[in-house]
């Protein structure tokens, strides 16, 4: 093919760029993606809390006779002056969740506690493999379990490209099925043609970097607006609320992304935790935050919303010397959006009896988080239970999907 | 003489920083000899180093920052007690930063102009967001643009002094290999800036003294200096962390704190599947109690300066894999750091992650074996390994498939057109919009080394947004098609050259060449 006439034969637009790709999946194209037999548009947000978050200081088992002396001096309390809201009468939330707070009292929010990914070592690195690949050990980081779950839904109903939040994209949603990323920046772009000419280069020499560019290529379009610029004062709380806000935004639109993935660091806290405030209860309001920027900017379609939000494992019962937490075991999964049928706390409450701790440190994993996602994935998005345990979930048929998670 | 300007793009790009523009023949000298043209920098002497005036040692830079942090107190305090009743605490930043926060304020403009040559009229910044905000992302609110900048305070001061100075030496080194080896030791052992002022103001003056010396020494000095430099112990909460049973952990009721312990094991030696276990973590955040750095009142020692504490110290003997060590106080953990820089899975992961960052994402397996063998029989000897690395013919045959880094892209555009930083906020802003903010991964593991990270949809875009705002600021007297020769020449394919060729404009040629994969891969 003679490349001048190649570029001749595109319009100049980046939108007819990808129209005219037929390797690409189609950006503009309106997806059909539903549920059978109902007249839903699902959306699916997953938000990874990278560094293990202290499940036992966000849902606090107040009613646990071991947690106040495990958890000292950062243990959550049921009064005093910042007391957590309680979920029922045995787990209370931390005082900087409360839009969480307010989803869970409408129905729209519910916790599963003492949960784990089937990793059970301490590495945060090869905890997250586990947590985002979906294979039940580390070490395979070729694609995530969104991605793979992507591919399995029905052909004809294909979901508009996965949105990647960053400027790379989080392992959960790499793979085969295509991504675009976007991440909160404001920036002067290269013009089309370059564009152009450069993906046509790209073609003949490099196709990997053809298929990355053109997709990076898709999103900025529909992420401009003056209202997805940063917010000055940032800080984590802020970037948090900013992601958040900018993702919402593009999958509200009818032909954007009805999946997101999202990617938040730092929780690894192993000094100063702090307990209703401190450096925990900052990082929480940010979490909080988003949850309810993904409730105002989907509109209409915070009613077919699920939001789930993971971590690779669990920190430690008992604070360690240094007023914080060390790796652990199990944790918390939080579930939010109109989707979602909340007000609840899932758990098969293991205890926190020295002798219920996992090695004697941990609190022990009675739920595998796997079955929490197959739950959300077989019931919003319609995956059925074969696939889930095949190629989603490799090797997971034991852990059954969770009925019931979807209103 | 032959040239071979294949591997001369091997001996550039995959081992160095890239070819340097103008009359430094760098192409043509590579393509005469490629191995020889890497391994002059080995004989270098001092090649590593990094001794500029006005960089100082960690305890003069602690010093400062203490009397920084203090002044700080003592005007948020008198402003407290100015103010009646409205005072309110500031909350507490949380240690770990946001990547949105950290890329507030970036003008690709700004970014541009440095990179591009200078020999042009100088652009008004479309953003007058002074680069340095993208530093501080704990720093008070940003002002409405239109206000100048606050002044920047001597954290912000040294972090960018030290980063000019890193990108200065990059972007004038010969070859760039041993430089590109700092860069690796560097994030193997990465600390990060964002953890609080101390590692800010730290962050160079720790690749400066525990890096760069041991570059091309024994793996073992490196890990002891890096294990007790002050940035790292206060980046992994060492100086926290107390004997339950030492005098100091009785009297304040505190105790151990085993971040670092695990993270020597699993990211800087053994690796994660090396053959250790919890209790061996354990025993070794007990062994290593007391081993922080003075503070500012000095009652310890040079305040900014490694200290053993043996008030903090767990009494008694430990047993770590295996074996039982004895010792009292601080030769306790030497002899353990000792014995785990030379454990058979520290050379197995270290020759796997030094292949993966140079070779391939997968390694070719014989040449891990190779590498992993010169480690064990040569008791770490760096230069060896390096000597190995490029001795070998896996890392000369197989496919240039890597993507540069951020930072490897950065400073490759730097060099090919000839230019050389003098202030060091473009590069900065850069480096955090493409995912790579200097000295300041998400975490300990370092920033990913893999083709999947770097050749990700959002940041390819960036990349030629980048390319693109450079090119925009090309002044006409530089022909793309001939920094083309002085990039690439015979390696570049047919394709690269007619789309350069062909362009419309010499900006649109440049932004092309930039973007091609003879400049993006290694």
């Amino acid at each position: 093919m003679d490349c001048c006439e190649a570029y001749a034969s595109l319009v100049t637009s980046r939108r007819a760029l990808l129209l005219g790709g037929a390797s690409f999946a189609a950006w503009a194209y309106v997806p059909k993606f539903a549920r059978a037999t109902e007249a839903r548009d699902p959306r699916l947000v997953v938000m990874i809390l990278r560094g293990a978050l202290d499940g036992l200081a966000t849902v606090a088992p107040i009613g646990d006779p071991d947690y106040a002396a495990l958890h000292g001096s950062i243990a959550l309390t049921s009064g005093g002056p910042h007391p957590a809201v309680m979920l029922d009468s045995f787990f209370g939330l931390h005082p900087a969740m409360p839009q969480f707070a307010r989803l869970y009292a409408n129905r729209q929010a519910a916790v599963i506690h003492a949960v784990s990914t089937p990793y059970r070592d301490r590495s945060h690195f090869d905890g997250q493999d586990v947590l985002e690949s979906g294979y039940p050990g580390p070490g395979r980081v070729q694609s995530g379990w969104l991605n793979r779950a992507l591919e399995a839904l029905p052909r004809g109903e294909r979901v508009a490209n996965a949105l990647a939040v960053g400027p790379t994209t989080p392992l959960v949603l790499r793979g085969a099925a295509p991504t675009v990323g976007w991440a909160p920046v404001a920036l002067p772009q290269a013009d089309d043609d370059t564009a152009m000419r450069l993906v046509e280069l790209y073609r003949h020499r490099d196709p990997a970097l053809a298929t990355a560019l053109a997709h990076g290529l898709q999103l900025e379009k529909a992420a401009a607006g003056d209202d997805m610029k940063p917010q000055p004062g940032g800080n984590a709380v802020t970037a948090m609320r900013n992601v958040a806000r900018g993702a919402a935004k593009l999958m509200v639109a009818d032909d954007g992304p009805r999946i997101a993935a999202l990617a938040f660091d730092g929780w690894d806290t192993h000094a100063n935790e702090g307990g209703p405030v401190g450096r925990l209860a900052l990082l929480l309001s940010g979490l909080d935050g988003a949850f309810a920027e993904f409730e105002s900017g989907l509109g209409d379609r915070w009613r077919d919303t699920a939001i789930v939000v993971a971590t690779e494992f669990g920190r430690t019962a008992h604070i360690n010397g240094t007023e914080g937490t060390d790796h652990g075991t199990g944790t918390i999964a939080l579930l939010a959006g109109g989707a979602i049928k909340g007000g609840r706390v899932i758990s098969d409450w293991p205890s926190l009896k020295h002798a219920s701790l996992y090695q004697g440190r941990d609190l022990a994993p009675t739920t595998d988080l796997r079955s929490v996602i197959k739950g959300v994935l077989a019931d919003h998005l319609g995956i059925n239970e074969r696939v889930l345990a095949t190629t989603v979930f490799p090797d997971s048929a034991a852990a059954r999907p969770m009925k019931g998670l979807i209103a | 003489m032959a040239r071979d300007f294949r591997n001369a793009l091997v001996a550039l790009n995959r081992f160095g920083f890239g070819a340097r523009g103008g009359a430094s023949g760098d192409l043509i000298s590579a393509a005469s000899d490629p191995r020889g043209f890497v391994k002059a920098d080995l004989g270098r002497p001092g090649v590593t180093l990094l001794e500029v005036p006005g960089l100082q040692p960690t305890p003069e830079l602690a010093k400062a920052v203490f009397e920084f942090q203090f002044e700080q107190k003592q005007a948020r305090e008198a402003a407290k007690s100015a103010t009646t009743g409205a005072a309110t605490e500031a909350p507490p930043q949380p240690g770990a930063p946001d990547a949105g926060a950290q890329r507030r304020g970036l003008s690709l403009a700004n970014i541009a102009q440095d990179i591009s040559p200078k020999d042009q009229p100088v652009q008004p910044a479309a953003n007058n967001a002074a680069p340095m905000e993208t530093m501080q992302p704990n720093a008070a609110p940003q002002l409405n643009p239109p206000k100048p900048a606050p002044p920047l305070n001597v954290i912000q001061k040294t972090f960018r002094a030290e980063a000019l100075a890193r990108f200065q030496r990059a972007s004038l080194a010969e070859c760039g290999f041993a430089e590109r080896l700092v860069v690796f030791w560097s994030n193997h052992f990465c600390i990060s800036a964002n953890k609080g002022g101390l590692a800010r103001m730290w962050a160079g003056s720790f690749e400066r003294e525990a890096i760069r010396p041991h570059v091309f020494g024994r793996f073992a000095e490196m890990l002891k200096a890096v294990e007790q430099h002050p940035a790292m112990l206060f980046f992994l909460d060492n100086q926290q962390s107390l004997g339950p049973d030492s005098r100091a952990g009785i009297n304040r009721q505190r105790g151990l704190n085993e971040n670092l312990a695990r993270e020597i094991m699993e990211l800087h030696t053994l690796g994660v599947n090396g053959g250790y276990s919890q209790d061996d973590v354990t025993s070794l955040a007990r062994v290593i109690t007391g081993w922080t750095y003075a503070g500012r009142q000095g009652q310890l020692g040079q305040p900014g300066s490694f200290v053993f504490n043996a008030n903090a110290h767990e009494p008694g003997a430990e047993r770590v894999l295996g074996k039982v060590y004895d010792a009292a106080g601080l030769a306790q953990g030497e002899a353990v750091l000792a014995d785990i820089a030379r454990h058979p899975s520290t050379a197995k992961f270290i020759a796997t992650k030094f292949a993966r960052h140079f070779v391939a994402d997968d390694p070719p397996p014989a040449l891990v074996a190779r590498l992993q063998d010169v480690f064990t029989r040569t008791d770490g000897d760096l230069r060896l390994l390096a000597n190995a690395l490029v001795d070998s013919d896996e890392a000369w045959a197989a496919p240039l498939s890597k993507m540069r880094s951020p930072y490897e892209y950065l400073v490759a555009t730097g060099r090919i057109l000839s230019r050389v930083p003098e202030e060091p906020g473009r590069y900065l802003g850069g480096l955090n919009l493409l995912g790579q903010p200097l000295w300041s991964p998400a975490g300990p593991n370092g920033f990913p080394d893999t083709n999947a990270a770097w050749a990700a949809p959002e940041g390819m875009k960036l990349r030629l947004d980048i390319a693109a705002q450079i090119a925009a600021k090309l002044p006409d007297a530089v022909d793309p098609r001939e920094l083309l020769e002085l990039a690439a020449a015979d390696a570049a394919s047919d394709d690269t050259r007619r789309t350069i060729e062909r362009a419309e404009s010499r900006q649109q040629a440049m932004a092309l060449l930039l973007m091609s994969p003879e400049f993006q891969r290694r």
